[in-house]
């Protein structure tokens, strides 16, 4: 039997990815536009103090960030897929997204809108978002779990999305617009050390307690009750791990805003490279979404004078891979 | 008499959003180490009383026994190691090929946070040998006809090693030769002590796999008891409001329509 031959050549796989995310990473350190744009060399960064200082205090944080948003999205992706027995769900599902964009809204439009106010504004509600949600959820009295959560989702994100459009109305159109846009269409252009290390913690940890639950979420994949009679307790378990994967989530889109199509497309490619068993398809999401947004946000800030935000970018690649993987591959949602 | 392995004691049950009773003081005793099937039209209650066993249901009032102890006295994983259910049908999203399928029948066996060791890998693939489908091991289970389907949820069942298994339909995908190889599944696996409740729509089916039977009717138990006496030609016309004639044949009863009086 070959399987054990067919494991070993899939964790390899998972090892060169991690050489790829390396790679990638020294890359797009050294790309951007100073002092032209394109590469610098290491030689140039040693004699130019001012090129040293740009890579270390926001190239580095910035790069580090970027692999987090793609690694956080990536897991939550496949976490959410599989919780939700639904290829086709992404992370800002269940109302996290929209919910983290309204409170970043409501915090430009009312309170100013500091940094740090934006970003606890965005995680509150993106928590209100998963409650809402979920709340909702167990009042329907309708069609099985799963269904009644996708309903909820989507009844409460499109609230906040009309409660998003509301607050766009109601902003100053030089002043606040412009802010809010740019924070729906996400970008790292403003990330700093700080910023960076208030997030960190919490997303590693988050990507921890999904990384350690990569086997048991394939049984949560199945049917509640099914998942019940192999001696889990699907509810609870699928609660735990929702709650974790929109905490790292909501963490990263703090900070960076909404980053759409990552945590749908990653999934996809993972399970394409490593099968669907969560022990090799998680890990093969944390470093192809690492992978991902690091290019992409190498890409948002040398192709132009100025900067691409971030989201256009993840949406029209993520979107092109998506439409290349269905035409080209054999693609199937079941039922 | 041995304890029963599963009693029912006056249990009603009702879903929350219909106040149709669905179960309505039933009472029955699964005896240990045979096969039990249940018959009854559709909408009898027949699965709901598989989900109750399990303990997926929660009974409105009434006592449910596993092996002389109240099902609520044991653990989930407890639960995952006393009772395997294999489902009607599936519902399964990703392409899962049919060993890592059939491997999570080690769930009750793993903490939450282990993952599958050698040993689950050779309880799994002695499983899937055991319901011929070892060849298949590396194929996707969203490949499978509905009839290999089965027999992987069989495999899984057997990797969970149960000492009861509930089995919802399990011929509703079957053609005749599968169903011939789950009738000597099922008598193999009494021989080594399991014991089984199952569900069907086929009589002729549970003639030849049981050996207790128990007819059920509008949430409640018409008959039951051991297959010669239960499985007579008044009561499953009575059963199905329909007529119709046992026959033996060589020993092995069958049903058919009876010609119009």
């Amino acid at each position: 039997m070959n399987l054990k031959t067919e494991r070993s050549l899939s964790s390899r796989l998972l090892l060169w990815l991690w050489v790829g995310l390396i790679v990638i990473a020294i890359l797009a350190l050294l790309t951007g536009r100073y002092p032209a744009p394109g590469f610098i060399s290491p030689a140039q960064i040693a004699g130019d103090e001012m090129a040293a200082r740009l890579l270390f205090n926001l190239r580095l944080p910035r790069l580090l960030t970027g692999m987090l948003l793609g690694m956080s999205l990536g897991a939550a992706g496949m976490v959410f897929q599989m919780l939700f027995g639904n290829p086709l769900v992404e992370p800002g599902f269940l109302g996290v997204s929209q919910g983290a964009a309204f409170g970043a809204a409501a915090c430009i439009v009312f309170l100013g809108g500091s940094a740090v106010a934006v970003q606890a504004f965005a995680v509150l509600f993106a928590l209100v978002g998963l409650v809402l949600s979920y709340t909702l959820a167990r009042r329907i009295r309708y069609g099985g779990w799963v269904l009644r959560l996708v309903l909820a989702g989507i009844t409460v994100s499109a609230l906040f999305s009309a409660a998003v459009g509301l607050l766009k109305y109601l902003a100053d159109p030089l002043s606040q617009l412009p802010e809010i846009t740019f924070w729906l269409l996400g970008s790292l252009s403003a990330v700093t050390w700080p910023k960076f290390l208030s997030i960190m913690p919490i997303v590693l940890a988050s990507l921890l307690v999904l990384f350690l639950f990569r086997w048991r979420i394939n049984v949560l994949s199945l049917g509640d009750e099914t998942a019940f009679s192999l001696g889990t307790a699907p509810r609870r378990e699928r609660l735990m791990l929702l709650g974790v994967a929109v905490l790292a989530t909501a963490a990263v889109i703090s900070i960076a805003g909404i980053v759409s199509w990552v945590g749908l497309i990653v999934p996809h490619f993972s399970r394409r490279l490593f099968g669907s068993d969560g022990r090799l398809a998680l890990p093969g999401a944390i470093l192809l979404g690492g992978i991902f947004s690091v290019f992409c946000d190498a890409l948002s800030r040398s192709l132009l004078p100025g900067e691409i935000p971030l989201g256009i970018l993840t949406a029209l690649f993520g979107a092109i891979a998506f439409l290349a993987l269905m035409t080209t591959q054999q693609f199937r949602v079941p039922r | 008499m041995s304890i029963p392995i599963l009693t029912f004691h006056d249990v009603s049950f009702h879903y929350p959003t219909n106040h149709h009773q669905v179960l309505a003081g039933l009472n029955l005793e699964v005896e240990a180490g045979a096969v039990t099937a249940i018959l009854g039209p559709n909408g009898a209650g027949k699965t709901t009383l598989l989900s109750l066993a399990l303990g997926w249901l929660k009974p409105d009032c009434g006592q449910i026994l596993l092996n002389g102890h109240p099902l609520t006295s044991f653990s989930r994983r407890q639960l995952g190691q006393w009772m395997a259910l294999v489902p009607q049908d599936e519902h399964i999203a990703f392409e899962y090929s049919v060993l890592e399928y059939s491997l999570l029948g080690r769930t009750p066996y793993l903490h939450p946070l282990e993952m599958p060791a050698e040993v689950d890998y050779q309880q799994t693939l002695a499983a899937l040998e055991r319901v011929g489908m070892a060849d298949r091991a590396e194929k996707s289970v969203l490949k499978l006809s509905g009839g290999e389907r089965q027999l992987v949820l069989l495999a899984r069942t057997l990797a969970q090693q149960p000492k009861l298994i509930l089995m919802d339909e399990p011929t509703a995908h079957l053609d005749l030769g599968n169903k011939k190889k789950l009738l000597d599944l099922i008598r193999a696996l009494t021989e080594e002590g399991v014991s089984i409740l199952l569900t069907t729509h086929e009589p002729d089916f549970a003639a030849a796999a049981a050996t207790s039977l128990v007819l059920m009717s509008e949430g409640r138990v018409l008959e039951a008891g051991p297959l010669e006496k239960v499985f007579t030609s008044e009561n499953i016309a009575r059963l199905y409001r329909s007529p119709v004639r046992v026959i033996d044949l060589d020993g092995q009863k069958l049903v058919t329509w009876a010609s119009k009086p």
